[in-house]
C-alpha cells in the first residue's frame, strides 16, 4: 500500500518539479550569458496563465488536434509512474520496462507530429517532419544504451537496473556505463529539443523543430503540451541520473530514506540542469542536416558500450 | 466438431466460388460470393482455435477422402495457427469485398474475381494442412496462380500486366527451388509424408542439409518478399483490388514464413548457427531497406507494400534469433524467438490487412492512390480515418497496440543474445537491436506521413474534397481487423501461451506455454524483463479520463473558438501552402542520400524581362531503384540473351518439334542405359 502511495506522490512530485526544472535551466542560462533572467518560477505562472486562457482552434483541424494534448500529457505522466525517481523497486516496476518507457514517449511524439500536420500550415508540417526524422535516428542509440544497461544489470526493468548498480558500485565506472551515459546524454539533448539540436527559446524561425509543431496550440492545450515537455525533460534527466548514478534512491520505505532520496533527486536534477545550461551557452545550434552526424556519434558510443559490456562480462 | 468445421469451411469456399461462376454481379451475386468466403474463413478460424486449444492434431487419411491421389492433410498446432491468420484476414476481406467490388460491375470481370478469391482462400486454408510434399507443392502452385489472376483483375490499368508478369516469374523461380528442396528432403519420392521426412532429414549429409536450407530460404523468401527477392511485391500488391491486396500482404506472403518454420524447424529440426545468422541478417536488411523505400513512396498502396517487406524482415529477425539460440541448445530463448516471430506474423496480418482495406476505402472515395492529392479525409471519412489511425499506431509499434507487444518480444529475444557462449556470434545481436530500433522509428515517421498527409489538413484536390464515407460492409471489414489489433495488443497473456503450445515439440522445443506469461504480464527468460501491455493500456485510459476531470475540478478555462490557422499575416490559406508528402520525407532523403542517390531535375521559366519574376517551376526528383538496376538488370539481360539463342530452335514446324522429342528421348534412354 505504501508502495502505491509512493508511486502517486512520485508522479505528483514530478509534475510539481518539472516546470521549475525548465525555469531553473533558463535562469542559469541567462545568468551565464550575463543577463538577469526571469525567476525560475515564472514557468508556473505561465502555465497558470495558459490554463486560464481561451483556446483558439484552426478551422482546418480535426478531433485529433484536440485529443493530442491529453494523450501527450497522459502518456508522459504514465512514464513518471514507471521511472524510479525516488525509490526502487516500485510496485509498477513489473508493469513496464525501459523499452516501454521509450515507446510511450514515442507515442506522444507520434501524435504531436500528427497534430502539427493537422492545421495544414507549412510550419506545422516542417516541425512534424523534422521531429520524426530526429526521433527515428535517435531510436537506435536509445535501444543500444538500454541493451548495454540491461546486459550489465541482467534486466531491462528500471528498478532492477538501479538495484544492481547500487549493489555493485564498481559497475558505475565501467567503460560500458560511461560510454552508455555519454550516448544517452547526446540523445537526451535531441529528444528534449535542447541545443545543439533544437533551440527551445526560439519561436518563429526556420530552424525550429518542437516549437514549430506546437505553433497552432493555445490556452489549456498549449499548457498541457508545455507541461508534458517539461516532464519529458525531467524524465530524461532522472533516467540519466538514476540509471547511471543511482545513489540516494531509497531502497527501503522509511521516512528518512525517502526524504534523502527526494533531496538527492533534486540535487541531481539541479546538477544536470546546470550542465545543460552551460552547454547551451557554449554551443551554437547545428544545422539540421548535421544533427544525424551528432546522433551517429552517439550511436557509435552506444555500440561501443554494448560491445565492451559483452567482452568484459 | 472439428470435422464438421472442416467440411463447412471447404464447402463454403466452393459454394462461394460456384456462386461467382453462376453470377458474380448484382447485390445477390456479390453477397453470395462474400458470404461463402466469410463463412469459410470464419469456420477456418474456429477450426484453428479449436485445434490449438485442444492440442490434438486433426488428421485426414487420404485413402478415405481422395484415394490414389496422394493427398495427405493433417492439421497440427503450427498449421492451426496459420489457419487462424488466414481466417481472420480472409473473413474481414470477404465482408469488405461485398461493398468494394460493387464498383467493378461492368468494368471488370466480377465472376473471375469471385471465383479466384474463394479459391485462393481455399488453397491457403489447405496449404497449412498439407502433410506431404506433393500436396504442399500442388496447393502452393494453386495459391500462386489464383493470386496471379487476382492481381490481374484491373488488367487495363497501367503497370498491372507488368506487375503480374514479375510476380509470376519470381514466384515460379521460388517454386522451382521448393521442388528441388522437397526432392532432396523426401529422397525423390514426393508422396513421402512429413513424418518420415522428419526422420530422414536427420540422416542427410551436412552438405545436403545446407543445400536444403538455401533452397528453402530462396523458395520461401521469394514468396515472402525478402530483400533482394522483393521487387515484385511493391508492383503486384498495389495493383490488385484492395481487399485482395489485404489478403496478399496479410496472408499470402506469410505462407513463406510458414514454410520456413515448417521446413527449418519442424522437418529439419534446426541447423547450425549460421543458418540463423543468415535468416537474421536477411531479416534485418529487409526490415531496414523496406521501411527506407516506404518512406520515399507517395503511392499509398505501394507504401504499404514496402512496409510488408519491412515487417517480413522483423518476423525473420525473430525467427533467425530463434534458430541461433536453437543451435546453441538455449531452448527457452529459442522458443521466445520463434514466438516473437509468429506473434508478429498475426499482428502484421491484422494491421496490414486493416491498412490495405483503409487505403482501399480512400481509393474508392477519391479514385487515386497518390497521397499528394489527398488530405482532409478525416472529416469526410471519419470511420475510415479512425481505423486507419489504429492500424498506423499498431504498425509503428507504439503501445498499447499489438505491434508494440510483438516488437517488445523480438527485442527481448535479441537481448537474450548475451547468453550465447561465443562472443563473435553474440555481437550480432546488438547490431540487430540497433537496426530494429531504427526500423521502428522510421516506421513511425512513415506513418505520420501516411496518415497525416492523407487524412489531415485541407484537401489537396477536388476528388479529396468531395470524398464520401464507405458503405457499411467495408467499414465492418475494417472494424473487424481494428478490433483484432486492439485485442491482440491487450491479450498477450492468451496469445503467448497459445504460441508456446503451438511450438511445443517442433525441433525439440519445450512446451513453453506457461513460461513467458505471468498473470497479466509478459516475462522474458531468467526474469530478464517483464511488461504488461494490458495494465499499460488500462493506465493510459485511466489517465486520459483523469486529466480532463482534474482540469474540470480546477476550473480550467473551457471556452474555445474556431478561427483561421495562424499565417504570419497572409490572408487566406489554400492547400498549396501545406506540407506535402515529398517535403515531409525530404530530411530523411537527405540523411540517407547515399542509399537513395536521388536524381533532381529543376527547370525554371523566368519572365523574359527580369529573372526575379518566375513564370513556372518544374521540379522532378526520383530515387535510384538499386535492385531493379544493379541486380535484376543484368539478370534480365542474360535471360533475354539466352532466350534469343533458344528462339533459333523454335521454328514453329511440328516436324522439327517431333524430331526434338525423339532426340531427347533417345538421349534419356542412353543415359538410363549407362547409369
Amino acid at each position: 500500500m505504501t508502495g502505491y502511495l509512493l508511486e502517486i506522490s512520485q508522479a505528483l512530485m514530478a509534475l510539481a518539479l518539472a516546470p521549475g526544472l525548465v525555469g531553473f535551466v533558463r535562469w542559469w542560462k541567462a545568468r551565464l550569458q550575463g543577463r538577469r533572467g526571469a525567476p525560475p518560477w515564472l514557468v508556473y505562472y505561465d502555465l497558470r496563465k495558459l490554463f486560464g486562457k481561451e483556446v483558439v482552434i484552426s478551422k482546418n483541424a480535426s478531433w485529433l488536434f484536440r485529443f493530442t494534448p491529453y494523450l501527450v500529457f497522459s502518456s508522459t505522466l504514465a512514464v513518471t509512474l514507471l521511472v524510479p525517481l525516488i525509490a526502487a523497486p516500485l510496485p509498477f516496476d513489473r508493469v513496464g520496462d525501459l523499452l516501454l518507457v521509450v515507446y510511450l514517449l514515442l507515442l506522444g511524439t507520434f501524435f504531436l507530429a500528427l497534430a502539427g500536420l493537422d492545421p495544414g500550415t507549412a510550419f506545422g508540417g516542417m516541425g512534424a517532419s523534422r521531429e520524426m526524422t530526429i526521433a527515428a535516428i535517435a531510436e537506435p542509440t536509445i535501444a543500444l544504451s538500454i541493451f548495454g544497461l540491461a546486459v550489465g544489470a541482467g534486466s531491462t526493468n528500471l528498478g532492477r537496473i538501479v538495484a544492481q548498480t547500487l549493489a555493485h558500485p564498481g559497475a558505475a565506472i565501467s567503460p560500458g556505463h560511461l560510454l552508455g551515459f555519454a550516448a544517452l546524454f547526446i540523445v537526451m539533448l535531441a529528444e528534449t529539443g535542447r541545443l545543439p539540436v533544437d533551440n527551445p527559446s526560439t519561436h518563429l524561425e526556420l530552424t525550429m523543430i518542437h516549437e514549430a509543431m506546437t505553433l497552432e496550440y493555445s490556452g489549456r492545450y498549449l499548457a498541457l503540451i508545455e507541461w508534458a515537455a517539461a516532464l519529458r525533460l525531467l524524465i530524461f534527466f532522472s533516467l540519466l541520473a538514476n540509471m547511471f548514478a543511482p545513489w540516494g534512491v531509497a531502497t527501503t520505505l522509511t521516512p528518512v530514506a525517502v526524504s534523502v532520496a527526494v533531496i538527492a533527486l533534486i540535487a541531481k536534477l539541479g546538477a544536470l540542469g546546470l550542465v545543460v545550461a552551460l552547454l547551451e551557452t557554449r554551443l551554437a545550434k547545428l544545422r539540421l542536416f548535421r544533427v544525424p552526424e551528432l546522433l551517429a556519434v552517439s550511436f557509435v558510443l552506444a555500440l561501443l558500450a554494448v560491445t565492451s559490456s559483452f567482452l568484459l562480462r | 466438431m472439428m470435422l464438421i468445421l472442416f467440411l463447412v469451411m471447404i464447402s463454403a469456399y466452393l459454394l462461394g466460388a460456384f456462386a461467382a461462376l453462376l453470377s458474380g454481379r448484382g447485390a445477390v451475386g456479390r453477397g453470395l460470393v462474400s458470404a461463402g468466403a466469410a463463412v469459410g474463413s470464419a469456420a477456418g478460424l474456429a477450426l484453428g482455435v479449436l485445434v490449438i486449444a485442444s492440442g490434438f492434431p486433426l488428421t485426414f487419411t487420404s485413402a478415405r477422402l481422395l484415394p490414389l491421389t496422394g493427398v495427405a492433410l493433417r492439421l497440427d498446432g503450427l498449421g492451426a495457427f496459420f489457419l487462424v491468420v488466414v481466417g481472420l484476414v480472409g473473413c474481414a476481406a470477404a465482408i469488405y469485398a461485398f461493398g468494394y467490388s460493387a464498383q467493378y460491375a461492368g468494368r471488370y470481370s466480377l465472376r473471375l474475381l469471385g471465383v479466384m478469391f474463394n479459391l485462393l482462400l481455399l488453397a491457403l486454408s489447405l496449404q497449412v494442412m498439407a502433410d506431404n510434399a506433393l500436396t504442399f507443392l500442388v496447393l502452393w502452385e494453386a495459391m500462386s496462380l489464383t493470386a496471379y489472376w487476382l492481381v490481374l483483375t484491373e488488367h487495363d490499368q497501367r503497370g498491372t500486366v507488368r506487375a503480374g508478369v514479375w510476380y509470376l516469374a519470381m514466384t515460379h523461380a521460388g517454386f522451382a527451388a521448393l521442388i528441388a528442396m522437397f526432392l532432396l528432403l523426401s529422397g525423390a519420392e514426393l508422396t513421402t509424408s512429413f513424418a518420415s521426412m522428419r526422420a530422414g532429414a536427420a540422416l542427410l549429409s551436412p552438405g545436403s542439409r545446407n543445400v536444403v536450407f538455401l533452397l528453402a530460404l530462396f523458395g520461401f523468401g521469394a514468396k515472402s518478399g525478402i530483400i533482394p527477392l522483393h521487387v515484385w511485391l511493391p508492383m503486384a500488391h498495389p495493383v490488385a483490388p484492395s481487399h485482395v491486396s489485404a489478403l496478399l500482404s496479410g496472408v499470402v506472403i506469410k505462407m513463406g514464413i510458414y514454410g520456413l518454420v515448417r521446413v527449418l524447424l519442424d522437418l529439419m529440426g534446426g541447423g547450425p548457427a549460421w543458418w540463423g545468422g543468415v535468416v537474421l541478417g536477411v531479416g534485418a536488411v529487409s526490415a531496414l531497406l523496406g521501411v527506407l523505400y516506404a518512406l520515399m513512396e507517395h503511392d499509398l498502396k505501394r507504401l504499404l507494400a514496402y512496409h510488408s517487406v519491412e515487417n517480413i524482415g522483423i518476423i525473420l529477425i525473430g525467427i533467425g534469433a530463434g534458430l541461433i539460440f536453437h543451435s546453441y541448445g538455449l531452448m527457452t530463448l529459442a522458443a521466445l524467438g520463434f514466438i516473437s516471430g509468429l506473434y508478429h506474423t498475426i499482428n502484421h496480418a491484422s494491421f496490414k490487412g486493416l491498412l490495405f482495406l483503409g487505403a482501399g476505402s480512400v481509393l474508392h472515395a477519391t479514385g487515386t492512390r497518390n497521397m499528394e492529392e489527398m488530405g482532409g479525409l478525416i472529416k469526410r471519412m471519419p470511420w475510415t480515418a479512425l481505423f486507419f489511425l489504429v492500424g498506423s499506431v499498431a504498425i509503428s509499434a507504439l503501445p498499447p497496440l499489438n505491434g508494440f507487444v510483438s516488437e517488445w518480444l523480438v527485442f527481448q529475444s535479441l537481448l537474450g543474445g548475451s547468453n550465447i557462449p561465443t562472443p563473435e556470434v553474440a555481437v550480432v545481436m546488438p547490431i540487430a537491436v540497433g537496426i530494429l530500433a531504427l526500423t521502428s522509428g522510421l516506421a513511425a515517421a512513415c506513418f505520420v506521413k501516411a496518415f497525416g498527409i492523407t487524412f489531415l489538413a485541407i484537401p489537396r484536390s477536388r476528388e479529396a474534397e468531395h470524398a464520401h464515407e464507405s458503405p457499411p460492409s467495408m467499414l465492418a471489414g475494417m472494424a473487424l481487423l481494428a478490433i483484432a489489433c486492439v485485442a491482440l495488443g491487450l491479450a498477450p497473456f492468451v496469445v503467448v501461451p497459445a504460441l508456446g503450445r503451438v511450438l511445443a515439440g517442433l525441433g525439440g522445443l519445450p512446451d513453453t506455454h506457461a513460461v513467458f506469461s505471468l498473470n497479466l504480464s509478459l516475462v522474458a527468460p531468467n526474469n530478464f524483463a517483464s511488461m504488461s501491455p494490458t495494465l499499460v493500456a488500462l493506465g493510459l485510459l485511466f489517465l486520459l479520463g483523469l486529466v480532463p476531470l482534474v482540469m474540470l475540478i480546477f476550473r480550467v478555462n473551457r471556452r474555445w473558438r474556431v478561427s483561421d490557422s495562424w499565417g504570419c499575416g497572409r490572408a487566406g490559406q489554400t492547400s498549396r501552402m501545406e506540407y506535402t508528402a515529398t517535403a515531409f520525407a525530404e530530411p530523411l532523403r537527405r540523411v540517407f542520400a547515399e542509399l537513395y542517390r536521388p536524381t533532381k531535375e529543376l527547370s525554371i521559366d523566368f519572365h523574359p524581362d527580369s529573372k526575379y519574376f518566375v513564370q513556372s517551376i518544374e521540379y522532378r526528383s526520383e530515387i535510384t531503384p538499386w535492385f531493379e538496376k544493379v541486380l535484376y538488370g543484368p539478370l534480365l539481360w542474360f535471360i533475354r540473351f539466352v532466350a534469343s539463342l533458344v528462339r533459333r530452335l523454335q521454328s514453329g514446324s511440328v516436324h522439327i518439334y517431333l524430331f526434338y522429342i525423339f532426340v531427347v528421348l533417345l538421349i534419356l534412354l542412353l543415359i538410363a542405359r549407362w547409369s
